[in-house]
């Protein structure tokens, strides 16, 4: 599965932001693939650098403050951040389609949500009308809307939260985009409507043969969905592979820890072990290997020297132990 | 495949969708008398102005500032003025020049305003740097003595006038839109449209100006009174609409001296800009609520109940 060419990979990107004195790097050399057909997770705690690392690669950041430093996003063959403003613009929507967070505030309030999704066609050069509002009604049957003819004229603020996280699906996938970037759909919903949009998302990106990048920071999601994981600390990708091994034989102790601290429906009656500490302050990170204030095997050289890149086929770990974890997991 | 329930939510869905637009004017009565106050005036400039255009200009000595009343026949009704002419057809008559003056000047101001402030707010940068220098300069100048000098060079006819009270009040709608606009810019469904390939001019046009012209319209109709009035001072100055013309505005600055005596030279076309910038003031709160997905069903929920019919 993994010898096809990735939809999209990301080599080495940094992101900076400048504040003031400081320079916060909040992405400091994230590298990943998203393969067609494949749902990839980035998985990571508040402040690891994943939603940043996703408006990136859709080069909606603020410049300034925010900076892309370095690396290469590799989208089909081409370095979208060599692309003219023009060319990028045709892209979105076309070939990369985004869902995000909050589904309210990404609608517009004042436009029912019918004419919110075919302005989608529009945009891209859909000039009939009547052709578009067709469109529209048979994308918002696909992503399960109930009576779309009627639901058409609504406005976003009659919609519950379900539903308008596939309004914005429906939005996304329009064009039926090679990549589908899902920054945490369905952290503002409740876990029964969670599993309908990510059963939705799944099933149309099957459907499509999408490739999908998903954001998140529930691991619940990223056993049940994800194909492969990239687990995302301090603005790195510390370790990635398929979801199954990496969540099984976990290489890096973030990963490890991440795992422990997880509810389990079995373990009735005794306490969650979260992660001690805080996450790194990302304008003075630590020196060496920037988990080693946290980590529980931590040793005199993760606190000096940060560690390289252990690779196996289909695996990648940044940890100095990783060829050794197996032992002590 | 719809249940009973269904089915009925969505008649029901279609019957508030009908509410037509006339019982929503209904329901809400201020803005009712303030729509048939403005047909009022818009038939005054179209129909009154030259029906009464000649009577609004003859003298009569014997009436001269005749009061409210009936002794000196119905147009002499609300009373006349220091050379006699009867106040009514003149407000009547004095209507159109001073809709005409008034509603293009801060439609002008709103629109030339609107869109540098959008652009101002929305580019940022230099852009914004230069646009916002351009209002300070405007707003720097006392209006009046801008109005003077441009009117001085140019030749003072009508539209110079309008243009010159345009640019005094561009300043005000200018910096409204930029404030709004560095607030709506950065709400997530502009980076939505961004993501979703819509371009700068689609989001200025279809995200970002629907959002603040609500607002730029209730400052319209507060500016609609006190460019009335900057206009009349104007005038006063010998620069503005001239008489024999008449506009409201002039009215109350020639009545201004009769204020002891004759009080209703200055009354009544104070009343009636008083009253237009009301009306237009509760018309606009209507439209918006109207066109206000979250506000309408202030209007439509009386509906209900005429549903179980």
């Amino acid at each position: 599965m993994t010898t096809t060419v990735p939809v999209l990979t990301v080599e080495e990107l940094a992101v900076q932001f400048r504040t003031g004195r400081e320079i916060v790097r909040a992405v400091n050399g994230a590298s990943f693939a998203v393969h067609k057909g494949e749902m990839t997770a980035v998985l990571g705690e508040s402040g690891s650098g994943k939603s940043v690392t996703a408006t990136a690669i859709m080069r909606l950041l603020q410049s300034p403050p925010a900076l892309v430093s370095g690396g290469v996003i590799r989208f089909e063959g081409t370095d979208i951040l060599d692309l003219t403003e023009h060319a990028w613009r045709k892209m979105l929507g076309a070939k990369i389609g985004m869902v995000l967070q909050d589904a309210l505030t990404a609608l517009n309030p004042v436009y029912p949500v019918g004419k919110q999704i075919s302005e989608v066609f529009r945009v891209h050069g859909e000039r009939n009308r009547r052709v578009a509002y067709d469109k529209t009604i048979a994308l918002m049957e696909r992503v399960g809307i109930p009576d779309p003819v009627t639901r058409a004229e609504d406005y976003p603020h009659q919609f519950s939260g379900g539903m308008r996280q596939r309004v914005m699906i429906a939005m996304a996938i329009a064009l039926q985009p090679t990549l589908l970037i899902a920054d945490e759909p369905t952290t503002a919903l409740d876990v029964t409507v969670q599993a309908q949009i990510m059963d939705l998302i799944t099933g149309i990106s099957r459907e499509f043969g999408m490739a999908v990048l998903l954001i998140t920071h529930d691991i619940g999601v990223v056993m049940d969905y994800a194909d492969h994981v990239a687990v995302m600390y301090a603005g790195r990708v510390v370790e990635s592979g398929r979801v199954g091994e990496v969540l099984r034989h976990p290489l890096h102790p973030y990963t490890k820890a991440l795992l422990r601290s997880a509810p389990q429906a079995l373990a009735k009656g005794s306490r969650l072990n979260p992660i001690l500490g805080t996450p790194p302050d990302m304008a003075n990170p630590p020196s060496g290997c920037s988990f080693h204030p946290r980590c529980p095997s931590a040793t005199e050289l993760c606190r000096a020297v940060a560690p390289p890149r252990y690779v196996t086929e289909a695996r990648l770990a940044e940890c100095h132990y990783a060829e050794t974890a197996d032992e002590y997991a | 495949m719809t249940t009973p329930s269904i089915a009925a939510d969505a008649e029901s869905v279609s019957i508030r969708r009908s509410v037509p637009i006339w019982l929503l004017l209904w329901r809400d009565k201020p803005a009712l008398v303030a729509a048939f106050w403005l047909l009022l005036i818009v038939a005054c400039v179209f129909v009154g102005h030259p029906l009464f255009v000649d009577d609004a200009a003859v003298v009569n000595l014997s009436a001269r500032n005749a009061a409210p009343g009936f002794e000196h026949g119905f147009l002499n009704l609300l009373g006349a003025d220091p050379l006699g002419r009867p106040l009514l057809p003149r407000l009547i008559v004095g209507a159109r020049n001073t809709v005409m003056v008034a509603g293009s000047v801060v439609v002008i101001a709103l629109t030339a305003g609107g869109i540098l402030g959008m652009l101002a707010g929305y580019l940022g940068g230099i852009v914004n740097t230069v646009i916002m220098r351009f209002a300070d300069l405007l707003s720097s100048f006392p209006s009046l003595l801008l109005a003077l000098i441009v009117l001085y060079v140019l030749e003072p006819s009508v539209a110079n006038l309008i243009l010159v009270l345009a640019i005094t009040r561009t300043a005000i709608y200018l910096r409204v839109t930029r404030a709004e606009v560095l607030e709506l810019r950065e709400r997530v469904f502009v980076d939505a449209a961004r993501a979703l390939g819509g371009s700068n001019a689609h989001i200025l046009y279809k995200h970002i100006s629907p959002m603040v012209l609500p607002t730029l319209g209730t400052i319209l109709t507060i500016d609609f009174a006190s460019v009335m009035l900057s206009e009349s001072a104007l005038s006063f100055l010998g620069i503005g609409i001239q008489p024999p013309e008449v506009t409201w505005g002039l009215m109350v600055s020639q009545g201004r001296n009769y204020l002891a005596s004759a009080w209703w030279l200055a009354f009544f076309p104070g009343l009636a800009i008083m009253l237009t910038a009301l009306s237009a003031n509760l018309l606009s709160s209507w439209i918006r609520t109207v066109n206000d997905p979250t506000q309408r069903w202030r209007l439509e929920a009386p509906a209900k109940p005429r549903t179980k019919e």
